[in-house]
């Protein structure tokens, strides 16, 4: 029997970049996991939490909790959205006893994808194809809650054709930061300047990243600079072949 | 700006001259912090770290014997310890002690505990001329401004504005070379040392089994404040305290490394009271002011209590992407930085500068260099949190409220969930090269126009994810 | 009163009473390392050269002596009173004054000195640090009104670091009511990060050891 996998890909994957979750999905069923995905998600509650909403982050996180309840595997193509659950989800839920518990239990099973396949599946060579030079950004909440940092290099080494260029201020914060990006537009503007600058001085053809609300970012600036850079998702460099 | 927020951030931000200063000053302060800390170098750092805040922790929640401790060991030294609620009470102490003493000149030197209660602008009202002497500090004061960082409080000055500021406060022109500058500032401050009457100074530390201050410079105007002038008056922070001399080791450790990329700096003074017995030269007099100004009511948060275990090393200004950007001065209170944002709220009063908690993309970096492991995002989040709750006790913020409410419901409903995305991609305009670079003007509003006036937005898809899910074709294992 | 006022919203604060006993602190963390006195002295020297100080090996009291003849060269001087400078002939220079008894008249003599003189109680190898502690031997000014510094001390004094000094040293307090620790010449950052030297204290240092 196949190892299960659910599949939780985030509200941002599902509506502006499923092609991400599709590329996730292709890679773990080819690893040999039963992918399925509880159509009753939506979000984990980051966007209310960071905004001070904590009565209605908890009501969105409970939400999460009963669908993903008997799930085996979480696997997610986001360290942030990874992180609000394994991380901050007990804070939410300290004084409710049930969903606390219920967090304590599921918060193991969740993972971030690169984490998936490096600690869990234990694979770091996806047979992936990818020609060209690229960069790697480190996404924060990824970096610092998740200690994603050498993993996804390690994985993008074993894709055949690809070069990594590191950039300088690769741990950077790009500036999204959830509503900080529209409440502190310039300063997060300011922030994805500095970043493509970065970028930029490495020559690569594309930005990789875990968190695609970093990308949607760095994209964006890009974009609204003119620089032809493109912005991938590690998920879709490593199910490219 | 979509929020309230100071001028200052945008003009900061669209100086470009500024910026560069802003950021490779505090760049430079990063790389050689990051040196000094490598595991080459220091490979217990993250014991240490750990071993700061459980010292600080304990010391904390023992604080009232300690402080006690404190008193009785500086007296068994022969000094003197004056407790103060808040900055008039020890300008009121000091003034009185300038007046017995009949001492008209104080020398100052570096103490963000008295920039926090303005004592230089308030012992000019009692008519003291207290004189900075901290090269950074002293051209700030000539300049009648505030510090721009906790560590380097002229970080924003470049030697072409320090030319000026000699030029029209000292009366000497055209000097632009820095190593000059500092010669013509040794010249002048160093008569002010020998003819002050008062030294003022901060402390680091404030060490309860010796009954002593520690100071940490470069320069040696604290050593030159605490030495030449009869009277010595240090004011600390009550939450200063450490238990032994011998914690130093810890924290003498982080701090420089934190600050500077220092293993120590140039000059680490240990001072615990008046010369004493056959002790040629030191004070005759020595003061430590104790003050409180709000630091008993944090010590009562025990959530957010961690905000005091602060060592003022500046690192997390140094490495905080937004303060790089918005520079010191667009701080409401004198900390600046990542420390400024939890603390400001917390001294001043949460519904005072309700946008700090929120200028910030929760990035996580200050915490990682934090030497006392202070949960800086943490504490943001939950000043968020209290933020948007006194908001709504004041009957403002309906609006985002109500948004958040009703975003809150549909996340629990999947079905209407997966409308709303249809909605918004039907409506959204098409993309012609890949991403939406204008959207039509009755739709630029709110978020999506704080969005748009910085970046371009990602073309939506035809489908979502959970649209395609439905029609996808499994892959085989292999 | 002020004190009562503060004390008493502490403890409210914290939830404890006037009189109680504070919590065992953690264990005091000093870790002293094995080193003999030639890598000491090998690990100072490296430390102080790297913060732009000058150091010497003296083979003797007399060479310790000659090196500052050689600083002095016709300047003028103070010395600290302390014993191993006396040993060293320090006191009996041409152009050196020392047996400075009284704070003013050593204050005018070192505000025109262009050399001070002094011995250290300790130095700190790892990070190349002078130990001053304040007595009768050795007052505070003379290691810091005039530009240049030298200091001269026997090689028996370099400990290995801090750690090692707050193990024979826990309470300096009790010894003295001035322990400075000296790191190199001062300097400053303040302006553009650009490093200038010699700001308030010595721009020179020089660090003898016999």
């Amino acid at each position: 029997m196949a190892a299960r996998v659910s599949l939780f890909v985030t509200c941002l994957v599902d509506q502006l970049f499923p092609s991400v979750g599709l590329a996730m999905a292709d890679t773990l069923e080819r690893l040999g996991y039963d992918v399925d995905f509880p159509e009753a998600q939506t979000c984990c509650g980051q966007p209310a939490f960071n905004s001070g909403y904590r009565d209605e982050a908890r009501t969105v996180a409970r939400h999460f909790l009963r669908v993903f309840r008997d799930a085996d595997y979480i696997v997610a193509p986001s360290g942030s959205c990874t992180a609000m659950v394994t991380h901050h989800f007990e804070e939410l839920f300290h004084k409710e006893p049930e969903f606390l518990d219920l967090a304590r239990r599921i918060a193991p099973r969740v993972h971030e994808f690169s984490q998936f396949l490096l600690d869990v599946a234990q694979v770091d060579d996806l047979g992936a194809r990818w020609d060209g030079v690229v960069t790697f950004h480190d996404s924060c909440h990824a970096l610092r809650e998740l200690k994603v940092r050498e993993g996804p290099r390690r994985l993008l080494a074993k894709v055949r054709g690809l070069t990594l260029r590191e950039m300088d201020a690769a741990e950077e914060c790009c500036g999204f930061g959830g509503t900080f990006a529209v409440k502190f537009e310039d300063v997060s503007g300011a922030m994805a300047r500095t970043k493509i600058e970065s970028i930029v001085r490495t020559g690569a053809e594309a930005v990789v990243g875990v968190d695609s609300s970093c990308l949607m970012q760095i994209g964006g600036a890009l974009s609204r600079a003119g620089i032809p850079v493109k912005t991938v998702h590690i998920a879709e460099v490593l199910a490219s072949r | 700006m979509s929020v309230v927020v100071p001028g200052k951030i945008h003009e900061t931000l669209f100086d470009g001259k500024l910026q560069l200063a802003i950021y490779s000053s505090t760049g430079r302060l990063m790389d050689k912090r990051k040196t000094a800390v490598d595991s080459d170098v220091l490979p217990d750092y993250q014991e240490l770290r750990e071993q700061a805040r459980l010292i600080k922790k304990h010391t904390l929640e023992n604080l009232d014997w300690y402080l006690e401790q404190l008193e009785s060991n500086v007296q068994a030294h022969g000094g003197k310890v004056v407790w103060c609620r808040d900055g008039g009470e020890v300008v009121d102490f000091l003034a009185g002690l300038a007046k017995e003493k009949q001492a008209r000149l104080i020398v100052k030197s570096k103490s963000m505990t008295t920039e926090e209660i303005d004592l230089n602008e308030r012992l000019e009202h009692h008519g003291m001329d207290a004189v900075e002497t901290d090269l950074g500090e002293y051209i700030i004061q000539l300049a009648h401004e505030r510090p721009y960082h906790i560590v380097a409080p002229a970080l924003h000055k470049t030697r072409y504005d320090v030319a000026d500021i000699f030029s029209r406060h000292l009366g000497i022109a055209g000097e632009t070379v820095p190593e000059n500058q500092t010669k013509i500032a040794r010249g002048v401050l160093r008569e002010k040392f020998l003819g002050a009457d008062i030294g003022v100074s901060g402390a680091n530390f404030l060490v309860a089994d010796s009954g002593a201050i520690v100071l940490v410079e470069n320069e040696g105007n604290a050593r030159l404040t605490t030495t030449l002038p009869k009277i010595h008056v240090a004011v600390a922070g009550i939450e200063k305290l450490i238990p032994r001399a011998q914690d130093l080791a810890v924290f003498l450790k982080l701090l420089g490394r934190s600050a500077t990329g220092q293993p120590l700096t140039v000059y680490t003074s240990m001072l615990s009271g008046p010369r004493r017995g056959s002790e040629i030269d030191g004070p005759d007099e020595f003061y430590v002011v104790l003050l409180d100004n709000g630091r008993s009511r944090l010590l009562a948060d025990r959530e957010k209590r961690e905000s005091l275990y602060c060592i003022r090393c500046g690192a997390c200004l140094n490495t905080c992407p937004v303060y790089r950007k918005i520079g010191g001065h667009s701080y409401p209170w004198v900390y600046s930085g990542p420390i400024g944002a939890i603390i400001t709220p917390q001294y001043l009063g949460t519904t005072k500068d309700p946008w700090l908690p929120f200028a910030s993309s929760l990035c996580g970096a200050c915490a990682e260099v934090c030497p006392v492991k202070i949960d800086i995002p943490k504490l943001l989040l939950m000043l968020r949190s209290e933020v948007t709750r006194a908001k709504q006790r004041e009957g403002q913020g309906r609006l985002e409220k109500l948004g958040f409410r009703l975003w809150a419901w549909m996340m629990q409903h999947p079905k209407l969930y997966e409308i709303a995305g249809m909605m918004a991609s039907a409506v959204m305009p098409d993309a012609e090269d890949g991403w939406i670079r204008r959207v039509p003007a009755p739709m630029n509003q709110g978020p999506l126009r704080g969005w748009m006036s910085q970046r371009d937005l990602p073309p939506l898809p035809a489908k979502s994810f959970r649209q395609m899910w439905r029609t996808r074709k499994r892959q085989v294992p292999g | 009163m002020s004190r009562d006022h503060i004390l008493h919203k502490v403890r409210t604060a914290l939830g404890r009473s006037a009189g109680q006993a504070a919590a065992e602190p953690p264990a005091a963390r000093l870790r002293v390392p094995e080193a003999d006195i030639e890598s000491r002295v090998r690990s100072l020297f490296r430390a102080v050269e790297a913060l732009a100080g000058k150091t010497h090996r003296a083979a003797s009291r007399e060479d310790a002596c000659r090196y500052a003849v050689s600083l002095l060269d016709g300047k003028a001087a103070v010395a600290s009173n302390a014993a191993f400078l006396a040993e060293c002939g320090i006191g009996s220079l041409a152009g050196v004054r020392s047996g400075f008894h009284d704070r003013d008249e050593l204050k005018a003599a070192c505000a025109a000195a262009a050399l001070g003189i002094t011995s250290a109680d300790y130095a700190l190898a790892d990070t190349g640090t002078l130990v001053m502690i304040s007595s009768a031997e050795e007052a505070r000014m003379v290691s810091l009104l005039p530009p240049v510094h030298l200091a001269i001390m026997p090689k028996e004094r370099i400990l290995t670091g801090l750690d090692e000094l707050l193990t024979l040293l826990p309470l300096p307090s009790e010894v003295s009511s001035s322990m400075v620790l000296i790191t190199g010449p001062s300097r400053t950052a303040d302006i553009e990060q650009i490093l200038v030297r010699g700001v308030h204290g010595p721009g020179e240092i020089h660090v003898v050891v016999v």
